[in-house]
């Protein structure tokens, strides 16, 4: 028996001596496997752009806004009537069984001044809850708590952009910043989150106690009122629960029938973008199924030049056939030919793949993501095709007689 | 002692309609050590006896020893490997591989039979050294004129210590001067070594060489005479 060795020096030889070909036939591979790998890159990335945007804006989210969103009459627009209450935040929080935290809010754009710095940033007057809603950890300092909401105290936690466009590089926790005029302690600062799905700034915030917020900045003409509550669900099996639970909740609250038009609406912010990256995971397999069309017909390239080569070579395989290779010994020597020539080619494929991913998604400005499992796929995609389409071939060239090998001209 | 011993062999090529009897009764028996030539006008069926000796065809009928085993029923992998241990081929075109240099055509029957590559080098080395062309070790064939790829053929087919050494024309593609150095060799490895040398041609003069000459026609021996 012949070793692997040697019948790849030989496959080599080979493909070295007819470089012209095996380069044409490699090219097949190539393109199909750059094509595979492209668009996986392409699909992939678009899907984790979406995950990390998921990611960023809280896990398992719901949004309930004050305001009809269905048409009928005339509507103010939504937020106008004030029909959300902190009240009605607790009483989510309190009664429905799938919630794990509410954050009700009030926001509004705000002058921040530090020193002789100032900056406009969006302020939200909130609860704890926030926190947990918004999976926001903290980078340094405290969170907000319970007894600053209790005691409307004259605390904030920063987000970064805020940080670095007041403090530079001071160290902003106890340091006192001026909202609106009035002085606040900085507590704490959140990690960063970057850009939100819409190219919205997440980090360009900050959060003060909710009742804060009501008698000091953001004074709205109905007290007690909030512009939303932000809903954590206990999982993402229990969004629907909790929007059918919320819904159920506030109209009975808000006193509307079943059939009544709400004066609210939940928003299931998750899910939309759940849809998206389930159609983006779609358009990902619907690319790669094309680009696999290229490499079949690849590895129908390398086919066809395989049984080439067996017929040209036949006299080689009766003089191999007669110092003694066994059926064995020459079908191998075929199939390592055949999957030489489909793992070069897909070595290189990857390759060509990966950079004009990156190419397309620097013309493009789409986000690139080559996962190590699409190379992985993709070489040992380009070793089956080898060896499925190598195989006909080998198989040939093994069942020849050794007698009529050694007479053909 | 027989090498070889054929017992009526037949040898029918199905055609579609009329089937070709290219043997019909061959039985021949060689001892060790013999220089035998086979000789015959084209269509004799000598080709065919000649690829039964040597394993690379079967025969439709009769049986076949060689080195008393039983060959004629074996399957293909089988002879493959009495071909390997058992018998070198040196055929009229060379049959050396074109793009592999003489020592790697040489490595090349060592190489199905599973010979360690640095022993496999040196036996090669030697058998060219043997056949004079330790200094073209790294020719590739087209670069070696015809006597001398005919003598890496012969190498080749020594490299196994093989008993029998099948020679099918081999001073075909040769001149005169060439055919006689070739066949010289051939004597002298038979006398000096005890190779069992069967050898084909229609060239009377190069028959001479051998010690018993067999001739066929029409697929059966019509005469076998000794020398001396």
């Amino acid at each position: 028996m012949i070793g692997i060795g040697e019948t790849v020096k030989i496959s080599l030889r080979a493909l070295r001596s007819n470089k012209m070909r095996s380069f044409l036939t490699m090219l097949g591979m190539i393109i199909g496997v750059g094509a595979v790998v492209a668009m996986l890159a392409i699909g992939q990335g678009a899907s984790r752009k979406i995950s990390e945007q998921i990611a960023s804006m809280g896990s398992n989210m719901l949004l309930v806004l004050p305001g009809a969103q269905t048409s009928g009459g005339l509507r103010m627009g939504m937020g106008t009537q004030m029909t959300l209450t902190y009240d009605d935040a607790l009483a989510i929080e309190r009664e429905c069984s799938a919630v794990s935290a509410v954050a009700p809010s009030v926001q509004g754009v705000v002058q921040l001044v530090y020193g002789n710095q100032n900056w406009s940033t969006v302020v939200y007057g909130t609860t704890p809850g926030i926190f947990e809603v918004r999976d926001l950890t903290m980078k340094s300092g405290r969170p907000l708590l319970d007894q600053d909401v209790r005691n409307s105290t004259k605390v904030c936690v920063l987000g970064q952009t805020v940080v670095d466009n007041l403090f530079g590089d001071t160290d902003p926790v106890g340091q006192i910043i001026r909202i609106k005029k009035v002085p606040f302690v900085v507590v704490g600062v959140v990690d960063e989150r970057g850009p939100n799905a819409f190219g919205h700034d997440q980090d360009d915030v900050a959060y003060i106690p909710l009742t804060t917020a009501q008698k000091k900045i953001l004074g709205t003409k109905f007290s007690g009122t909030v512009r939303s509550i932000g809903v954590k669900a206990k999982s993402a099996d229990l969004l629907d629960k909790a929007e059918e639970q919320i819904t159920e909740l506030l109209k009975q609250r808000h006193r509307i029938g079943p059939r009544g038009e709400a004066d609210f609406t939940v928003r299931n912010l998750t899910q939309l973008m759940q849809t998206a990256q389930e159609s983006s995971r779609v358009m990902t397999l619907l690319l790669g199924a094309i680009a696999s069309v290229s490499l079949l017909v690849g590895g129908i390239g390398i086919m066809n030049i395989m049984l080439v080569s067996v017929t040209e070579r036949t006299r080689e395989i009766g003089i191999r056939m007669a110092v003694g290779a066994r059926t064995w010994d020459i079908r191998f020597q075929f199939l390592m030919e055949a999957l030489t020539l489909a793992l070069i080619g897909g070595i290189i494929g990857i390759l060509v793949g990966w950079l004009t991913s990156i190419w397309i998604g620097r013309m493009a400005g789409w986000s690139i993501f080559v996962s190590p499992l699409a190379i992985v796929l993709a070489f040992s995609f380009s070793a089956l095709v080898g060896i499925f389409f190598g195989f006909y071939p080998a198989y040939k060239a093994s069942l020849m007689q050794p007698v009529d090998a050694l007479r053909y001209e | 002692m027989a090498l070889i011993e054929t017992q009526d062999i037949h040898k029918i090529y199905a055609m579609d309609e009329n089937p070709v009897y290219a043997l019909n009764g061959v039985t021949l028996s060689i001892d060790k050590g013999e220089f035998v030539a086979i000789m015959g006008p084209s269509g004799s069926g000598k080709s065919t006896f000649m690829s039964i000796l040597g394993c690379l065809d079967k025969p439709t009928r009769g049986t076949y020893k060689l080195d008393g085993i039983e060959v004629d029923r074996m399957t293909r992998d089988e002879l493959a490997r009495v071909r390997n241990e058992k018998i070198g081929f040196v055929f009229q075109g060379y049959n050396l591989l074109s793009r592999a240099n003489a020592l790697e055509n040489v490595e090349l029957p060592m190489i199905y039979r599973g010979v360690p590559a640095s022993e496999r080098r040196k036996r090669a080395l030697e058998a060219l050294k043997i056949m004079g062309l330790a200094d073209r070790a790294h020719h590739l064939p087209s670069q070696l004129s015809g006597g001398q790829q005919q003598r890496v053929a012969i190498a080749r087919s020594l490299v196994n210590n093989a008993p029998l050494l099948m020679a099918d024309e081999p001073t075909g593609n040769l001149d005169t001067k060439t055919s006689i150095e070739i066949m010289e060799l051939l004597v002298r490895l038979n006398e000096e070594s005890g190779i069992t040398i069967v050898l084909v041609t229609h060239e009377s003069d190069i028959a001479a060489f051998s010690h018993r000459i067999v001739r066929f026609l029409d697929g059966r021996v019509v005469s076998d005479e000794r020398k001396g």
